[in-house]
């Protein structure tokens, strides 16, 4: 029976940004006067920009988490992902109690262990077996637990010759080594785990991502797991979390919060316009504009597996007679996936003189499965066989599933690129 | 999914933004007392890795200081020490007074040295300026031997040694310097966070007030002057005097001034015990 160990409420967390001086003291004054004299709110939890860190923002309070709602049950396997400074550190930081929310409450059941560092606390003049002792300890574990892990940890570390030397010695691999050991053998009910992977050779990340996953499954424990390295939390993750400027973008199944993550962070490009001036291109062909389209919604943000898809192109030819001319675009996903190369090539035997070029393209409904799709090429191509022009990553867009149509009660992304879901089958049952 | 969860459901743990006044966390700091033991073995152990001499280094500084004082106060400008021996009065001075400072200097910087540590994990943050008082007792005790060594000497020199029931007051009279450097330690490190001008007030307020101390002169050197009441007032002067006194039976204190003392020590122990464990939720942010 599954239970909720862990119960986000309303998070959020803010920021100062700048130096601190006397303008901060100014602001700590006015505060406190504020809340403690006049027993009202602080008035600088009113302000504060989202934090995206590429903008410059208008006040100089950011927040880095605001509203965050989630629950993790036990024995659950969360990934938390997202860009950098997306917030998935203060979220940590938060849960492993270094630092307090501004707002909200976390509501928890069980030990903590948090790991958003390998080694807190190693001190460089102490040798191994002391530093697994001070490090065990800082890390929540008894003198006693400590002493019937030893063993286990030194052999797991593979730095048994070293145990006794100053872990200044040790090699930055060893050092690394020992540090996940005494981390991997803590014994919590919840264990948060910050992108400490990314250390250690190829082996032993092996090693550490297989005690990972020996943790939560076999012993049935709860961990949260934040990494930029999408096939780690794809590996151990059920499920995961997508963070984006402070904010809960997205919350389900591992695959289709890795999908979105991508398509959040590659952003689309619905349609592109150009003058003549700007316009991309060399002296004979010039890119005026290119769109996806939606065939009956004017404003969209995506399109839904059963939406056919119109391409549209509109090319400035700039010759004197008449050119065969085949248009050609690539249509890949998220993954860098050539689905699909749609062109005139095969077909069509068009020629055309100075003026503008229309292209359009229907893409049938119900083929591409949910992602992000970029149109990664477009070439204008001469006599079957002569690129005369071409533009890369024209468009970008984004094809969700239907809701409420889950497959079988397989609530996730249907896998592969294709959906395509309605084949005609041939099924026959030969009986003897 | 089980989205509902009953509010009546036990949580081991909330995590909120502001605490209650009084949210000590003793019993954590308890649970805890494996990790204060070892940062108390680490404090000792990795000072003197890689040097020979080792702890003896403990030995040699205040012996250097007494001869500095013996110099300074003694011959320079002929301050008597109340008929104890010169030798034993300032090195009982400057064990004490070391003591103290150690104490309050090294836990005025709890939060600024550990920010590695404390950013990366949770554990009561109490136990770091707990360890360190404990560490520095040891020191202390080591210089107490040499103290005793020295008084014993003497002893035998000049066949008067002072041994009684006022020796009980020696731990007393210690662990009302662990507390006094402790709460005044804990204050200051937890003004540092945001405004470091506090280390920089910290350094030297320490070394001059060690001359607001009677450390290097006796209390009754002073009497008659218009500045004495200005050194009695001080609530450190009673604690030194009082060592003096139980070491040796010599010594201008008195039970008001002790009282005094221990009075100004359960205030500052408190009041820093509060804003310390106001601001070590979430100091990180700013330190």
């Amino acid at each position: 029976m599954s239970d909720t160990v862990i119960k986000v409420e309303n998070i959020s967390k803010q920021y100062r940004l700048g130096n601190v001086g006397l303008g901060t003291l100014s602001h700590d004054i006015n505060r406190w006067y504020h809340t403690t004299i006049r027993r009202r709110e602080d008035p600088y939890l009113k302000i504060g920009d989202t934090n995206d860190r590429s903008i410059k923002g208008e006040s100089d309070y950011v927040w880095a988490l605001k509203d965050i709602n989630f629950e993790v049950m036990q024995g659950e396997v969360l990934g938390i992902i997202g860009r950098n400074g997306a917030g998935k550190s203060t979220l940590l930081k938060i849960l492993s109690r270094t630092t307090t929310p501004t707002a909200g409450q976390i509501k928890i059941k069980g030990r903590v262990a948090s790991l958003l560092e390998v080694g807190t606390g190693f001190h460089p003049e102490l040798t191994g077996r002391e530093n697994i002792f001070l490090n065990g300890a800082i890390l929540g574990m008894t003198k006693k637990e400590i002493k019937n892990k030893f063993d286990e940890i030194v052999d797991f570390a593979g730095v048994e010759r070293y145990v006794d030397t100053p872990v200044k010695r040790y090699s930055s691999g060893m050092y690394v080594r020992l540090a996940f050991a005494v981390a991997a053998h803590l014994e919590p009910e919840i264990l948060i785990v910050d992108e400490v992977l990314a250390v250690g050779d190829a082996e032993f990340q092996k090693k550490a991502l297989g005690k990972m996953k020996e943790v939560s499954e076999g012993q049935g424990r709860t961990v949260l797991f934040v990494s930029h390295n999408m096939e780690a939390v794809q590996n151990l993750c059920i499920n995961a979390l997508l963070l984006k400027d402070g904010q809960l973008i997205m919350m389900g199944d591992t695959g289709s919060v890795i999908g979105k993550y991508m398509a959040v962070y590659t952003n689309t490009k619905y349609s592109v316009h150009y003058n003549m001036d700007n316009a991309p291109g060399n002296s004979l062909v010039k890119l005026l504009s290119a769109a996806v389209q939606h065939p009956m919604m004017e404003q969209y943000q995506f399109f839904k597996n059963s939406d056919p898809i119109h391409f549209s192109f509109l090319f400035q030819l700039s010759c004197t007679g008449r050119m065969q001319l085949d248009i050609t675009y690539h249509l890949v996903d998220e993954r860098g996936i050539l689905v699909y190369v749609g062109s005139t090539f095969w077909d069509y035997e068009e020629s055309f003189s100075n003026g503008t070029i229309s292209a359009k393209c229907i893409f049938p409904a119900n083929i591409l499965n949910a992602g992000t799709y970029t149109v990664s090429k477009l070439l204008v191509v001469q006599n079957k066989g002569n690129i005369i022009a071409q533009f890369t990553d024209v468009l970008s867009f984004e094809i969700v599933l239907e809701e409420n149509k889950s497959f079988l009660g397989w609530q996730g992304k249907k896998e592969g690129v294709l959906k395509l879901e309605s084949l005609p089958w041939h099924l026959k049952n030969n009986t003897l | 999914m089980n989205t509902t969860t009953k509010d009546t459901d036990t949580w081991d743990l909330v995590i909120e933004p502001r605490s209650k006044l009084l949210n000590l966390n003793l019993k954590e700091v308890w649970r805890y007392r494996d990790l204060l033991w070892l940062f108390v073995k680490r404090d000792f152990v990795a000072q003197y890795k890689q040097t020979i001499l080792g702890p003896l280094w403990h030995f040699i500084q205040p012996i250097f200081t007494t001869l500095m004082f013996l110099f300074i106060f003694g011959k320079v400008a002929n301050i008597p020490t109340d008929g104890i021996e010169a030798i034993p009065f300032y090195m009982s001075g400057i064990a004490i007074w070391n003591y103290f400072s150690a104490c309050l200097t090294a836990t005025s910087s709890t939060f600024v040295a550990n920010a590695g540590i404390f950013g990366k994990v949770y554990f009561p943050r109490l136990v770091i300026p707990l360890s360190t008082v404990m560490s520095n007792m040891v020191k202390f005790g080591i210089q107490f031997l040499l103290l005793l060594a020295v008084m014993i000497y003497y002893g035998i020199k000049t066949g008067h040694f002072h041994f009684g029931i006022s020796w009980l007051m020696i731990p007393v009279l210690v662990l009302m310097m662990a507390g006094m450097g402790l709460g005044l330690g804990i204050i200051i490190s937890s003004l540092t966070i945001k405004y470091r001008d506090f280390t920089v007030l910290i350094g030297f307020t320490v070394q001059l007030l060690m001359y607001a101390t009677p450390v290097a002169y006796p209390l009754s050197y002073l009497q008659g002057k218009s500045y004495a009441a200005w050194i009695a007032y001080n609530p450190l002067s009673p604690i030194v005097e009082g060592f003096r006194y139980a070491l040796f039976g010599v010594g201008t204190v008195d039970t008001g001034g002790l009282l005094y003392s221990g009075a100004f020590i359960v205030v500052v122990v408190f009041a820093g015990m509060l804003i310390f464990s106001k601001v070590e939720r979430s100091f990180m942010d700013t330190v």
